[in-house]
């Protein structure tokens, strides 16, 4: 029984150890990834690309999901302030919730596995497939070639993906409260900006995604680059990706909200 | 048979001179003391059986490895003691071409060709052009230019990554098995290709393979590697009639001989008497 | 894909990305931060600011004209010391007094000018005289027990 507990414990002290240990070789990767960033912004192109894998390609869940988030919001929010008599606070629900946390913890969510993953599947298979070795072999760096590019455009991309489902989502809770059920269109709008501060709420808000921007990169460009060269390893490395990044996002939601909205 | 001229290089150049070279990896020594060399303008064979150590030492002349000890000069440069820009420099003067090809998926073979051009030259787009399609050309591609690699052959995708590896007139390239899996037609055309590049451009090939039939038929010489040593080595005609049982082995595709059929087992009646 | 195709695309992308921010700043929020506009600080003593934050509006008929800067102790006096940065736009009398308010029942609490009579107007660093801390709420249940304790005996006609 004591060795069962014993292995037990020594396996996930071991799992704690090389999580650790993998956490140091990304961040190193990191600093390599920033300082091979030069080609990223001389030949904008190559970024330019990136933000069309991460950003344009990520449009319509982001915009549909966006949507749908506002419009539950709307419905559920109605719900639970009618019970108090305040239906005319559903602007400020809506929005508030969207800004401060919905938007860029959702957006981020679903940026890592549609574009996350999609990073983590190319980098693996150009590593299996020897691709990242032929550019070595013919004098060319593919850290600044390859994988800075696709940092920089998924970095961009993510904040302005973050504030498109914001948006959307608000149009949602208004489409649902005013339009369907009848909360009054100007106590909707005019509550919602007076409880809304810029430097608090949205800024706030923008901050997050880019943190998450880059935490969400970071992770699939790390996990891509080190899969094993084979199919399997990278289908695991994708998935990786996807649970790694989930919750990162979560964890660094928790910090920053502790940090933002809170020591005021 | 042999329909291939071999001209007659008279050349003095040694590209790559290997001396007592060792490679350990970890605690395992892969390569226990290799003797190479190879001149400007031959095409040079490194046989083996698998894992015996014939892609370390492609590597190690590569710079993807550096040696543990022991002396290896690619163009009279020291690979145990070159840095960052020279390897960059060096690496421009050589091509590889990977197993597969190794063509980058997201770019047409046109735009593949021009990789190492556009990466490394100031050369304006019309030169490029004419460039790509000349070095098409000689791997007989220039129609397939606007083809992606995935609608590629596996014998054409080697020919692009080819036409890819001389793009920038190297003086040295590495093959990493150009033959496996290839059907005879391409088979053949791969050997004549790597055959007339050298003797036309005068470039070195060192060509990694086990393919006995298509590499006697167009190397200059040949060096077997087993067990992290050179266990034979000669020119085509010598190993054939060479009457050492592991090159006798190889050559001949026998059965069994120094490499054994049988994988270590415990006697065969003992196993069938454990069963019983 | 074509060039040209793919920087529309990411051209698009990117104006709608910042026009979705534009919209989230401007029609969501208010970026009439009172940081922009110039201002002039008068401070207030009061007993109890109550649940008062910085950042808080002062409203005076009503109307948004400053905001809470900084909020501090004067430890001699044992009173809340608050910072008030007005829009320059609006002046007010030296005798303004300055009441903390609540809006609406349970909502956020601000402060409330009313304008007196003085001819001469506040300054940059000025100082208000007349004041009135919170109502707390824990304060006006203990009145109105302590009240309704009082009047039995009155209201009793025995």
């Amino acid at each position: 029984m004591m060795d069962f507990a014993q292995a037990g414990l020594r396996r996930i002290g071991r799992r704690i150890i090389d999580s650790i240990w993998r956490m140091g070789t990304a961040t190193r990767f990191l600093a390599l990834t920033l300082l091979h960033s030069g080609q990223s912004f001389s030949r904008f192109q190559l970024t330019i690309r990136e933000i069309f894998s991460a950003g344009v390609l990520s449009l319509i869940i982001i915009l549909v999901s966006g949507l749908f988030v506002g419009m539950v919001l709307g419905l559920q929010g109605y719900e639970t302030l009618q019970t108090y008599g305040s239906e005319e606070a559903l602007g400020i629900l809506v929005s508030l919730s969207l800004v401060r946390e919905l938007g860029p913890v959702v957006a981020a969510l679903l940026f890592a596995s549609r574009a996350g993953s999609a990073i983590t599947a190319e980098i693996g298979l150009m590593k299996a497939t020897e691709q990242i070795a032929a550019m070595e072999m013919m004098a060319v760096d593919p850290i600044a070639r390859v994988v800075a590019p696709r940092f920089w455009g998924a970095v961009i991309s993510m904040p302005l993906l973050a504030a498109l489902f914001s948006a959307m989502g608000i149009f949602g809770g208004y489409l649902v409260g005013v339009v369907l059920i009848g909360v009054d269109e100007g106590a909707f709008w005019s509550q919602m900006q007076a409880a809304v501060d810029f430097r608090e709420d949205i800024l706030n808000g923008v901050i997050k995604s880019v943190v998450f921007g880059v935490a969400v990169t970071v992770i699939a460009l790390f996990e891509g680059y080190d899969a094993p060269p084979t199919a399997e390893g990278v289908s695991r490395a994708t998935t990786r990706t996807v649970v790694t990044s989930s919750l990162a996002i979560l964890g660094l939601d928790f910090i920053l909200t502790a940090f933002m909205f809170s020591g005021v | 048979m042999g329909l291939l001229h071999r001209k007659t290089i008279q050349v003095s150049d040694i590209l790559i001179e290997i001396r007592d070279l060792y490679f350990a990896y970890g605690d395992r020594t892969v390569l226990k003391g290799i003797n190479l060399t190879a001149k400007r303008g031959q095409v040079i064979a490194i046989m083996g059986i698998s894992g015996g150590g014939k892609t370390t030492l492609l590597r190690l002349i590569g710079g993807a490895l550096r040696p543990s000890a022991g002396l290896l000069k690619v163009d009279g440069i020291d690979m145990s003691r070159i840095d960052h820009v020279g390897l960059y420099q060096l690496r421009r003067r050589m091509g590889m071409l990977f197993q597969f090809g190794a063509l980058f998926t997201d770019m047409s073979v046109f735009d593949n060709v021009a990789f190492p051009l556009r990466e490394h030259t100031d050369l304006p787009e019309e030169m490029i052009h004419d460039l790509v399609l000349m070095k098409l050309n000689a791997v007989g591609l220039r129609g397939a230019s606007g083809l992606m690699p995935s609608e590629l052959s596996g014998g054409m995708a080697r020919r692009v990554a080819l036409a890819r590896a001389i793009a920038l007139e190297p003086r040295l390239i590495l093959y990493d098995e150009p033959f496996a899996g290839l059907d005879p037609i391409s088979l053949g055309v791969t050997g004549n290709l790597i055959r007339r590049l050298t003797d036309t451009l005068g470039i070195t090939s060192i060509v990694v393979t086990h393919d006995i039939q298509e590499s006697l038929r167009m190397v200059d010489y040949v060096y077997f590697v087993s067990e992290g040593v050179i266990a034979a080595e000669g020119t085509p005609d010598q190993l054939r009639a060479s009457k050492e049982p592991f090159v006798h082995q190889f050559v001949h595709g026998e059965e069994d001989g120094p490499v054994p059929f049988h994988y270590p087992a415990p006697s065969y009646t003992a196993d069938l008497e454990l069963a019983a | 894909m074509q060039r040209a195709t793919l920087d529309l695309w990411v051209g698009i992308f990117v104006v709608a990305g910042l026009g979705a921010l534009l919209f989230l700043a401007l029609k969501v929020g208010n970026m009439t931060g009172f940081d922009s506009a110039s201002t002039y600080t008068v401070r207030a003593k009061f007993e109890n600011i109550g649940g008062l934050k910085p950042r808080a509006p002062i409203k005076s008929a009503g109307v948004v004209v400053g905001r809470v800067s900084d909020i501090s102790f004067d430890n001699g006096s044992y009173e809340a010391v608050v910072s008030m940065k007005l829009d320059s736009r609006f002046k007010f009398p030296k005798d303004t007094s300055a009441a903390i308010m609540t809006s609406g029942l349970l909502g956020e609490q601000y402060i409330a000018l009313e304008a007196g009579g003085e001819e001469k107007m506040l300054a940059d660093g000025d100082s208000l005289k007349l004041t009135q801390g919170a109502v707390v709420l824990e304060n006006l249940i203990g009145q109105f027990l302590y009240h309704k304790a009082d009047s039995p005996q009155e209201a009793d006609p025995r």
